[in-house]
């Protein structure tokens, strides 16, 4: 194993049988090519985002990369292991975190589950010792330690969750959506904790999101699957050229009272719903000068601009390379 | 090679299972009132079982011509066989729920086995109480019976335990790898062993011979208590087979652990193929 194949997909396929009800007895039975050949290589000590929309085959990849699924086709590599035939061998080396459910005891207090990670990962007793002060301190748990885990904030869980994935000191940290539901300050403090782990424990982290900015606060390279399929890898600046193409940003400004459509030079009025109007304007543009204009000529009361979210960037993509 | 790493297997799962159970053991520990409680509890609901056949004998002498220390004798092996079972290996009717609520991936990315770790998920040692009055009514039973006592005879008593114990335990097992293909099978699960142990208590002069052929020879709940029991109490078993069979179990039970190894595995196997 070369440190440059750390993570190595080789057209990766995972389909499933899906059967459905047709009729009393007879069950149709269909294919659904969740992963459909994905090929790609993830070196030790990157930070890669990996990105597309619901029932894209994000978490069935995930899920293959940990061991829990086993692929139909295609070979897979991590750490230079099979990950569903080493599975528990595998397990020691790497961390994982779901959004949507904790790998936490849920009705134990939250020191239940690192005390029991303790012994079962067999960490030696001073490195957990280290490993649970340095999580406790920069996760902020002190205060969570005593509390059932079915009794904190999504916030909080997820902080535990991730403390309880890297007691081991995993070399692979997987985040399914780890930032999903989160508030603003939570987000910036799971962001910050991962960007350190990754400078200097060196730690290889994969997640998937649907939240463009964890991708943008994080990562310097993404890679996009839909249907199965790998549309881009590569650098995030990259994915954001390709979304500034079309991609407009959206602009909502909140008036004083119910006017006609705003008209002004590089800006498409999209919906007006009383005062308030949705301006459609080019990523590539500057949102300053337009809203000063506004500002000049109309009486605002309130504005937001909206970023274009993954989804529009992906349909972008479709739309250039002529997809489907 | 492939013997040293299925025994390595089984070590881990045994090393896990005690790190679990010991941390729910503690965590029920701490509220100890609590505790004292839900086991006085389990003790007690268990019992009136027991109240219930106290009942039928205040009306009659016999029950199938078994008189109520033999029925306590019954009643008590097979009680405390699947309080073991059900101590150990009750909580494997959840799976269904973790499948379908998707919690068992988070058991696969840990480095243990899955059985082991299903089984000690909310371990329980309030299930003592089924164990402890079981044990109370057989002590009862092998106080008042007459029993013509041979070393057999002595050691086969804890051996059925033990063996009842893990045929029970198989049963869990096979009813939990069910559940990879059908959710809500733990409901026929529960009818094999809850049902079973309902069944036990009762000798089998009672049953149809065709369900007691059926536990016999099909799912060989009879090997439990009924073949071994009856050989300590001295009665003829209802079927035509050998009396040696009344040794067997614990060959029986060894048995029924391997398929029900296989059946987990098969299932788990699906489970990683499909996702469910």
């Amino acid at each position: 194993m070369v440190d440059a194949d750390f993570i190595e997909l080789d057209n990766l396929e995972k389909v499933f049988d899906v059967r459905r009800k047709a009729g009393f007895w007879r069950r149709e039975k269909s294919e659904v090519r969740a992963v459909d050949g994905i090929s790609f290589t993830v070196a030790r000590g990157e930070m890669v985002g990996y990105i597309g929309p619901n029932g894209a085959g994000k978490s069935t990849t995930i899920k293959m990369l940990t061991g829990i699924l086993t692929p139909s086709g295609g070979r897979l590599r991590v750490a230079g292991l099979d990950p569903s035939r080493e599975r528990t061998k595998l397990a020691q080396r790497i961390g994982v975190v779901f959004g949507q459910r904790t790998t936490l005891w849920w009705d134990l207090p939250l020191r239940d589950s690192y005390r029991l990670a303790h012994r079962m990962y067999r960490i030696p007793d001073a490195r957990f010792a280290e490993n649970m002060e340095r999580c406790v301190e920069l996760l902020d748990l002190a205060e969570l330690l005593e509390v059932p885990v079915r009794q904190l904030s999504l916030g909080q869980r997820m902080r535990g969750d991730i403390a309880a994935a890297l007691l081991h000191d995993p070399e692979v940290l997987y985040l399914d959506e780890p930032t999903i539901g989160l508030d603003v300050v939570s987000k910036a403090k799971v962001r910050e904790f991962l960007r350190d782990l990754n400078a200097e424990r060196g730690t290889t982290v994969l997640l998937t999101t649907h939240d463009l900015q964890d991708i943008e606060q994080l990562c310097k390279r993404v890679m996009v699957i839909d249907h199965g399929r790998l549309m881009y890898d590569g650098a995030l600046t990259g994915l954001h050229e390709v979304g500034s193409g079309v991609s407009e940003r959206m602009l909502v400004v909140d008036l004083e009272r119910e006017l006609p459509p705003i008209d002004l030079e590089l800006v498409r009025v999209v919906k007006v719903e009383g005062p308030r109007q949705w301006l459609a304007f080019p990523s590539a543009a500057s949102a300053a000068p337009i809203v000063a204009a506004i500002a000049a000529s109309y009486p605002l009361v309130d504005l937001s601009v909206r970023e274009p979210d993954i989804e529009a960037v992906i349909a972008k993509m479709y739309a250039d390379r002529g997809v489907y | 090679m492939a013997e040293t790493e299925a025994r390595g297997r089984t070590l881990d799962g045994i090393r896990a299972y005690g790190l679990i159970a010991s941390m729910w053991v503690r965590s029920t520990m701490a509220y100890r009132a609590s505790f004292a409680m839900t086991a006085l509890g389990n003790f007690a609901a268990t019992g009136f079982d027991f109240v219930a056949i106290l009942m039928m004998f205040s009306h009659v002498d016999s029950l199938g011509g078994y008189s109520l220390p033999e029925i306590a004798f019954l009643y008590g092996t097979a009680g405390v066989s699947f309080g073991l079972s059900d101590l150990v290996m009750g909580s494997m009717d959840r799976l269904g729920r973790r499948i379908r609520d998707g919690t068992l991936d988070t058991l696969l990315v840990r480095p243990a086995p899955v059985l082991a770790q299903v089984a000690a998920d909310r371990f329980a040692l309030r299930r003592l109480g089924r164990i402890t009055q079981g044990l109370l009514v057989l002590g009862y039973a092998l106080l008042v019976l007459d029993i013509d006592w041979t070393v057999v005879k002595v050691l086969l008593v804890p051996v059925m335990l033990l063996s009842g114990g893990a045929i029970f335990g198989a049963v869990f097992v096979v009813g939990a790898a069910f559940q990879f293909w059908a959710q809500d099978a733990s409901e026929v699960q529960n009818s094999f062993t809850y049902g079973g142990v309902t069944m036990l208590v009762y000798p089998p002069t009672v049953f149809a011979k065709d369900l007691v052929r059926g536990v016999t020879f099909v799912i060989p709940l009879a090997f439990v208590n009924w073949l071994p029991a009856l050989y300590v109490l001295g009665r003829p078993y209802p079927l035509d087979v050998p009396q040696w069979l009344a040794f067997t179990p614990p060959l029986v039970a060894a048995a029924c652990m391997g398929l029900a190894g296989l059946a987990w595995r098969a299932g788990l196997r699906s489970y990683r193929s499909t996702g469910s």
